[in-house]
């Protein structure tokens, strides 16, 4: 079983403090949703736990297994194991998904080692089969012309290959409608297991119902203000998000 | 007799760490010693040498005496061009350089040093698995030179300009300088007056030739300048793939190769020329490139320019024939301290003729990326149509790219469409990729061969996995 502990962490961009001492801890097989109003600071979160350079940490630590993952580049936490789906993910011209995939696997093997292609290509196969996504998809260039839904299936597609301790789902649900969701819902459940965490940030309790958090999370002004489980995500369904905030303004 | 140098201790210089740093696989050397030699500086004794040691006929001797006249008149075209022209000292390059006049006909028989260098570029392996014939050219000469015997018997003529001047003289004069006469420009009239080597190839009318022929360029001297000719005629309805490289080692002075190659296609032939050139740092790389395209007949340019200090080549097609066709598809990395200027020159001479130009450039770091593009259809025709596309993709925020169209078009009749576009790799990009677990210079490098892409799939296997492995090199090194 393996770790990620966020502590006391604090994150900027510019000169604004968004994420404003955070702690969380996340093992291996466990879901942890993270809610919360739009700008309080859940997308920063997982941006700086990915290493984007425009998001500094100012204070805590992002620990995996107990060890600080700070001064790594993105790159190297991406191999140690940690995935960003994105919420808008970028285009990249002329560059196939599956050429994609192949580059980032065969950056995590050791020097003088290749990709074997026809082992990647069946494992790629196997994973588009059981997320059920089309064989063409792979030749298309990434995320370039995707709809929403195409582009969130990509996202999961690359989970699914890349095979990640952990996983930093950001707003995954965002801008599909509910066919699409279910789709992304089911890749997503599918993966799920022993050997991946996943730290589920959403803005609406509608994902939650087809993937069932293990803990819920509740973000406030760059802050966790209240931890349950799936029971949380009903409650703020039914009640919204007003008396946390009161609960916490009085806290 | 010959010691190994690794180039890099030469160089001092620090102040430009990135480029050159694809020479990788180019950047060594052999010490060597040269049978003949030119010595240093340009006059006519240069020219007499030159000629006397190729025991050439006295018109050819004459033809370059006249050439160097002109390039002596000629001034640099710096009111239009970059002022590193300027910086070309002519009196302190070496002119000629070789060990022998004949290339051999096997590699066994290539001098040892020699061979060792091109074996560590890989042309005897290529010439195995691809190859119809290849020309290996050291310096100034070529050091072999072979066409598969299959080739050679369908009456396929292939070696280098010396031995065509000698054994094929009558083909060689009615074709020479037609296409690109001497006073084209300064370095065209350069070229003129001290070519040595290039290559000569004659297909004939009907003969389809199913493998590339190959070239391979070498400068291996410090202070050199080299001068290949080559001129290819293909005759009607024949059609030949031709491919050449070329390296150089990274000297800290700077080196000089100025080509002239000349393409004749008559009617319904075919030709295909591809270059992946792949300079060092230090080259100056001013070549003049034409083809001559008779009725229905095609040529195509495929130009990939990686590496050098300054490249200026805007391969042409004179469409001269009712229906002929022509393209040019130019790929140019100019990484940091490097000016690739290169473009395309489409002259309709003839009703209905066609041409095409895709320009794709990447500037990386401080590199700068010129397209200069000549199309010219002139008012008595009809039924002239042009394509071009010119797309420039910016890697740095202090990279240049600059798009100098031409386009000429007089009449009603003819149909002209120019598309330009300039992207920039985002940061955004940048961090997907790498948080999918590529470095920084891997995800650019991905971002570049994404680029070009749809070009790069034009060309043969193994001319596009080198592309490919070369654009690598040069991003890899680009960052960090």
């Amino acid at each position: 079983m393996s770790s990620l502990e966020i502590r006391n962490l604090h994150v900027s961009t510019g000169d604004k403090e968004i994420v404003k001492g955070v702690n969380l801890s996340i093992n291996t097989g466990e879901i942890h949703a993270v809610m919360g109003p739009n700008g309080t600071g859940k997308s920063t979160l997982a941006k700086a736990i990915a290493g984007h350079p425009d998001y500094v940490i100012t204070e805590g630590d992002v620990l995996i297994d107990g060890k600080s993952i700070l001064e790594m580049e993105t790159d190297e936490r991406s191999r140690l194991g940690i995935f960003l789906a994105f919420q808008y993910p970028s285009e990249i011209p002329g560059v196939s998904i599956a050429n994609f995939l192949r580059a980032a696997i065969q950056a995590r093997m050791a020097e003088g080692e290749e990709v074997d292609a026809s082992g990647f290509y069946k494992r790629l196969y196997q994973k588009m089969d059981l997320l059920k996504i089309d064989r063409k998809f792979t030749s298309r260039s990434v995320n370039e012309g995707f709809s929403g839904g195409e582009k969130k299936r990509s996202e999961i597609l690359q989970m699914a290959m890349l095979e990640p301790r952990f996983a930093l789902m950001d707003e995954t649900d965002s801008g599909l409608d509910i066919d699409a969701l279910k789709i992304v819902a089911d890749g997503v459940n599918q993966l799920r297991g022993p050997n991946l965490g996943i730290l589920l940030i959403t803005h609406y309790q509608r994902l939650l119902g087809y993937i069932i958090p293990d803990f819920v999370h509740v973000m406030i002004d760059g802050r966790i203000v209240k931890s349950g489980d799936k029971s949380l995500a009903l409650e703020l369904e039914s009640r919204g998000y007003d008396w946390v905030k009161k609960e916490f303004a009085h806290a | 007799m010959s010691n190994i140098t690794e180039t890099d201790s030469l160089v001092t210089s620090t102040e430009n760490p990135v480029s050159g740093i694809d020479q990788a696989a180019g950047n060594f050397k052999y010490d060597m010693t040269y049978d003949f030699d030119a010595g240093t500086g340009l006059n006519e004794r240069t020219v007499d040498y030159i000629s006397a040691v190729k025991k050439e006929a006295p018109w050819i001797h004459e033809f370059r005496q006249n050439a160097l006249k002109t390039f002596f008149s000629k001034p640099l075209p710096t009111h239009w061009a970059s002022k590193d022209l300027e910086n070309i000292n002519f009196d302190k390059i070496r002119y000629y350089l070789s060990q022998g006049q004949k290339p051999k006909r096997t590699w066994d028989e290539v001098p040892a040093d020699i061979k060792r260098t091109f074996e560590r570029l890989g042309i005897p392996e290529q010439e195995r698995k691809f190859l119809a014939g290849v020309e290996a050219q050291f310096d100034s000469e070529a050091a072999y030179s072979n066409i598969k015997e299959a080739v050679s018997k369908q009456g396929v003529i292939f070696m280098n300009s010396t031995e065509g001047l000698r054994e094929h003289p009558e083909i060689f004069r009615k074709f020479f300088g037609k296409v690109i006469p001497t006073g084209d420009n300064k370095f065209s009239a350069l070229n003129s007056a001290v070519f040595s080597g290039g290559s000569f190839i004659y297909v004939p009318p009907g003969v389809k030739v199913s493998h590339p022929l190959q070239a391979y360029f070498r400068i291996n001297a410090e202070n050199f300048g080299q001068f290949e000719r080559t001129l290819i005629i293909c005759d009607e309805g024949s059609e030949l793939t031709y491919m050449e490289g070329c390296t150089a080692p990274k000297f800290s002075t700077a080196t000089l190769h100025s080509a002239v190659v000349e393409l004749v296609a008559l009617r319904g032939a075919k030709i295909q020329y591809i270059t992946v050139q792949n300079w060092s740092s230090n080259v100056f790389n001013l070549v003049t490139k034409r083809g001559l395209a008779h009725e229905e007949s095609e040529i195509k340019w495929i130009d990939c320019n990686i590496g050098s200090r300054l490249t200026m080549k805007y391969p042409g097609v004179v469409l001269k024939g009712r229906k002929a066709r022509g393209e040019v598809i130019s790929i140019a990395l100019a990484n940091d301290g490097q000016h690739q200027d290169t473009g395309a020159k489409m002259i309709h001479a003839a009703d209905e003729t066609t041409s095409t130009v895709v320009s794709k450039s990447i500037s990386v770091g401080q590199g700068r990326a010129t397209y200069r593009g000549v199309v010219h259809i002139p008012r008595h025709l009809k039924g002239c149509k042009n394509n071009t596309e010119c797309d420039a993709l910016l890697i740095s925020t202090n990279s240049r790219t600059d798009t100098y169209p031409a386009i000429t078009v007089r009449g009603d009749r003819h149909a002209v469409q120019h598309e330009a576009s300039v992207s920039k790799v985002s940061a955004e990009q940048i961090f997907y990729m790498q948080q999918r677990g590529l470095t920084e210079g891997q995800a650019m490098s991905l971002s570049v061969n994404g680029f070009i892409n749809d070009l790069a799939r034009q060309f043969p296997m193994e001319y596009s996995v080198e592309l490919k492995r070369l654009i690598d090199l040069e991003m890899e090194g680009s960052v960090g």
